[in-house]
């Protein structure tokens, strides 16, 4: 199983199979350890992702040449779950147009994975940083479209 | 220093844990199913049912603003809130009331004396002495300060052990410095620091000494004469008390030469469109309405510390380390930082294969309460040479089965990330 073959829909399917947190963790781990991680040139202050608990860096790129460009972007953490978490958030925003990416509702996807819980705003990991910064590079991706 | 300070209680309390748990409510709660274990006092204690019950009679039966009416309900309010002066004295055994000022927490305590002690006594040049071990809020006031007055900031080293490296605290030590704060007791490691002799030390520089007392009060028994500082701060959040109030201990020669900090009401003796003359201390520190209840629950939390000897708690808290240091010396990969001599209930460690913040994650799932992160001490961590640890820290009410449950837990991260 690669991360490139995964969508979210596959992801609840999967989950929905775990009927203890310790499988559930099980999974998010091995997701992160499926994400290949960033090179350690990237993991530089200018890519971190603000957060108390653990590091979270996140880089991106845009496709080149196309009408409407797609976003891919590239996360990784020094903890294990938070890794893991990031690469649920790759799966649901990366490769996704800035139209598609702001189009989606993470609250709500994040919710039906029931992992809700580790990405509200009140837990300070870096993971909600991570939605937000994402969104508003889209958000800049399409306003650059416009001028 | 090991002596109790209260003095012996006619009603003297045996301290039996299992007793003292069922004081705090909390306690019995379940999380995710499975019995609470919180081993974070370090960031805040748990409350037991006094506190609770002071706080909810104060606002239901005797609430009225302090200081100010002239009403009978003001003044119960008043007597109940200004009763807290003379148990934290008692606790500390300061020579008098008036040296206790109350503030909105232990952070706004630093402040203030920096802005007020800091702004008018330091010069450009002058210098100030913290530890390796401190703190933010025992940092970032000093940062402040040093750039506002072209000051010098030195770091009193510690050893790899986590203990105060007193000889290179010497070293630092020039007819310059000006003011040493250090914690009583690390909020990481866990290391007690000699602050008798670090005071001793600093005054024959001709230094002011702050204490940093947020964890040592909850650990330690404190006599801030025997210390021999001229400030002592703490936060009774810590101590079973509730949030939203500090506490700072100064000299009383100290306080009447600093000038106020915050202006505003009750901090005036009169006022007119001029000029405005200052109360007595403590009063000239405290503008504003201030934290009523929380001075009224901290009273019943000191009054609730009280009927036990102070001895007999630090006695168990001690017992408690030993055990879980035991205990978490089987856990392979695991390592603890911080192992000075006489260290207190506080235990940072970290783990080969999970981070920290994995390790926090995994405990939680099985009701085990542990901070994970940097802990408001990033430079400690750069100097233990971690990006974060995790910790567990301990209150009076901490039992066996909690460190059971803590080491079961590591096990299961063990068998997760190992």
């Amino acid at each position: 199983m690669s991360l490139d073959s995964l969508n979210i829909d596959d992801l609840a399917e999967n989950f929905s199979l775990f009927d203890d947190w310790e499988d559930r963790y099980r999974y998010i781990i091995d997701l992160g350890r499926k994400m290949p991680p960033l090179p350690d040139a990237d993991k530089v202050q200018a890519n971190k992702v603000e957060g108390c608990m653990s590091q979270v860096w996140l880089t991106h790129a845009v496709e080149a040449g196309a009408a409407e460009p797609r976003l891919f972007f590239f996360a990784d953490s020094d903890a294990h779950i938070v890794k893991g978490l990031l690469a649920v958030l790759l799966i649901l925003f990366s490769g996704k147009t800035a139209q598609q990416i702001l189009a989606i509702d993470a609250d709500a996807e994040l919710a039906r994975l029931e992992l809700d819980q580790h990405i509200s705003p009140n837990r300070r990991n870096g993971v909600t940083s991570v939605v937000r910064t994402i969104r508003a590079l889209a958000a800049q991706s399409v306003e650059a479209a416009a001028s | 220093m090991n002596a109790p300070v209260a003095a012996p209680l006619l009603n003297h309390r045996p301290f039996d844990v299992e007793a003292v748990r069922r004081d705090f409510p909390i306690l019995s709660r379940t999380v995710h199913g499975k019995p609470l274990a919180y081993l974070d006092s370090g960031a805040s204690a748990q409350k037991p049912q006094m506190v609770l019950d002071a706080v909810m009679r104060a606002y239901s039966e005797e609430y009225a603003n302090v200081h100010r009416g002239a009403y009978w309900l003001s003044e119960r309010a008043t007597a109940n809130y200004e009763s807290v002066r003379g148990k934290i004295r008692a606790r500390l055994n300061a020579a008098d009331e008036r040296e206790i000022v109350l503030t909105h927490g232990a952070t706004e305590a630093f402040n203030l004396i920096a802005q007020t002690y800091g702004r008018t006594a330091l010069q450009p040049g002058d210098e100030i002495i913290i530890s390796a071990l401190e703190h933010h809020s025992n940092i970032v006031p000093w940062h402040m300060l040093r750039d506002e007055k072209g000051l010098v900031l030195k770091i009193a080293p510690i050893h790899d052990d986590g203990s105060f490296d007193m000889a290179g605290f010497e070293a630092l030590l020039t007819d310059r410095t000006r003011l040493v704060s250090v914690a009583h007791v690390s909020n990481v490691l866990g290391t007690v620091l000699p602050v008798a002799e670090i005071t001793a030390k600093a005054h024959a520089a001709g230094a002011v000494v702050v204490i940093d007392g947020c964890q040592g009060v909850v650990h330690r028994p404190v006599d801030v004469q025997a210390i021999g500082c001229d400030f002592y701060v703490f936060a009774p959040h810590k101590l079973y008390a509730p949030t939203g109030i500090g506490v700072l201990y100064g000299r009383l020669d100290m306080l009447e030469r600093m000038p106020p900090w915050m202006g505003g009401g009750d901090m005036i003796s009169s006022v007119t469109y001029e000029k405005s003359e200052w109360a007595a201390v403590p009063a000239k520190f405290e503008a504003g309405t201030p934290p009523i209840v929380s001075a009224i629950g901290l009273a019943a939390a000191l009054d609730y510390l009280a009927q036990f000897d102070a001895g007999e708690i630090h006695a168990h808290e001690e017992a408690m380390l030993a055990y879980a240091m035991e205990r978490l010396a089987d856990i392979d990969g695991l390592t603890v930082h911080g192992t000075a001599p006489g260290k207190s209930g506080i235990i940072s460690f970290s783990m080969a294969y999970a981070h920290p913040h994995d390790i926090a994650t995994v405990l939680d799932r099985q009701g085990v309460c542990v901070r994970a992160g940097h802990h408001c001490a990033q430079p400690l961590m750069e100097r233990l040479g971690v990006p974060a640890t995790a910790r567990a820290s301990f209150g009076m009410y901490t039992n066996t089965a909690d460190i059971d449950a803590l080491v079961k837990a590591l096990r299961s991260v063990q068998t997760l990330f190992g």
